[in-house]
């Protein structure tokens, strides 16, 4: 009785209080701009914010307003930006002053553009070619962006989190605390993804990057759902590198029996074999690619979809739009967290599996 | 958003749609044929899944 209470009322006050909130946000951009096409700047407006998150930033920007004198505050910290240009180049990306300005380091001007850092000369000009990219030269890019210090401490993290529990059963089998969440976790990848695809025998060899894919993916995950704005599996590059990963053990570690797989498998007429084999050739590669495909769009769809949806509340002003698209942005963000465990546990399955098929003995027919 | 651009990401939706919901359909018929072995089908269905999601999602980024 006592808990149904606690619901409905915290239901209620929850719906109050979005309601309330909607109605009243009026955007002060729109009275300053030109009142013909208030709502046209507002979808520009959008879609500049949404870019804006999920593009990687050379900045660590946790919050950002436009206080009364119309100035743009940033509450946050600048990162380093190392640049590889004739000569080490490091510096902090204060000097870009959040893209707006031109970085002078040592008589070579940089610019920001779109989230890429170019050679510019003082005044920051950037020549467009027909598609409207950016044609300037672009300086060897090392910079510790938002992406990467994320990357770093989720490492940390989980190097952390994982010695201290692996310490820990050195005193008592059953651990204790954190460790009661991650046991199970780490057992069900053992017995349900590596045990039954790899194989009794080569099992333990994958077992470290199998466990390390899965956490950090699902962490990253669901950091990504934060309003900390990190996004690093948006990133192409990331899961590239990562479905890289995957393929160079599976190439490494294929044996005799793999390879003969793929170039010359056994009980096929042997015009099939010729015409099979560069087509099995491009599976080897097709394979980890959709991986880094499927990882990388599954979450920035998301992402590109509940940013929208959010920015729709901002497009319907009124008392019935506003909630709905809250309600429904709420909706998507708890559907994203299935997707944040679904894709790291597919992706770990799936490198389960090719790993297994490299390390496959003969023992068929 | 031109319209061919619209009508290839709701025929990719189509193909997904479909293909998922045939695997989940053949998954719950397997279910109530045999409940004791649901875990191993979930997984099965879910792999399956992901994978036709990943075909759809590669295609919606290209369109």
């Amino acid at each position: 009785m006592y808990r149904i209470n606690v619901l409905k009322t915290l239901t209620f006050l929850f719906f109050a209080i979005t309601v309330s909130v909607s109605a009243t946000n009026i955007p002060d951009e729109v009275s300053s701009a030109e009142q013909e096409s208030p709502v046209k700047n507002l979808k520009t407006e959008i879609k500049e914010y949404i870019n804006h998150h999920l593009l990687d930033s050379y900045d660590f920007t946790l919050y950002s307003y436009t206080n009364d004198a119309g100035e743009h505050k940033y509450i946050g910290f600048p990162l380093p930006v190392i640049l590889i240009d004739n000569g080490l180049k490091v510096f902090s990306s204060a000097k870009f002053h959040h893209g707006e300005s031109v970085a002078e380091v040592d008589g070579q001007f940089y610019a920001v553009y779109h989230n890429k850092i170019y050679k510019t000369d003082a005044l920051g000009t950037i020549e467009y070619d027909e598609a409207h990219h950016a044609t300037n030269e672009k300086p060897l890019d090392f910079s510790i962006t938002k992406n990467v210090v994320f990357i770093i401490l989720v490492s940390l993290f989980m190097l952390l989190l994982f010695s201290r529990m692996a310490n820990s059963y050195k005193n008592n089998p059953m651990p204790k605390g954190i460790g009661r969440i991650f046991e199970p976790l780490i057992l069900f990848i053992r017995n349900d993804i590596a045990i039954p695809n790899i194989g009794e025998k080569h099992y333990r060899k994958y077992m470290s990057y199998l466990l390390t894919v899965f956490f950090f993916i699902w962490i990253i995950n669901l950091l990504g759902l934060t309003p900390l704005g990190v996004n690093v599996t948006n990133n192409i590059a990331v899961t590239l590198a990562l479905a890289l990963v995957t393929y160079f053990i599976t190439t490494f570690s294929g044996n005799k029996n793999y390879w003969k797989h793929i170039f010359w498998m056994p009980g096929v007429p042997w015009p099939m074999k010729i015409i099979l084999a560069p087509i099995e050739l491009l599976g080897t590669v097709i394979k980890p690619f959709s991986l880094m495909i499927r990882l990388y769009a599954n979450i920035t769809a998301g992402h590109i979809v509940l940013m929208s949806i959010i920015g729709l509340m901002f497009i319907f002003k009124n008392w019935i739009g506003s909630p709905l698209s809250f309600g429904l942005a709420f909706a998507l963000s708890l559907l994203e967290l299935l997707v944040a465990a679904l894709q790291a546990y597919i992706f770990t399955m799936l490198s389960a599996l090719y790993f297994g098929s490299a390390v496959e003995e003969h023992d068929h027919h | 958003m031109e319209i061919p651009t619209i009508v290839g990401a709701g025929l990719i939706v189509i193909g997904a749609g479909l293909g998922i919901g045939r695997i989940g359909g053949s998954a719950m018929d397997a279910i109530a044929r045999q409940p004791e072995a649901s875990g191993k089908i979930q997984t099965a269905m879910l792999i399956a899944a992901a994978l036709i999601e990943g075909i759809g999602f590669a295609a919606l980024f290209a369109a």
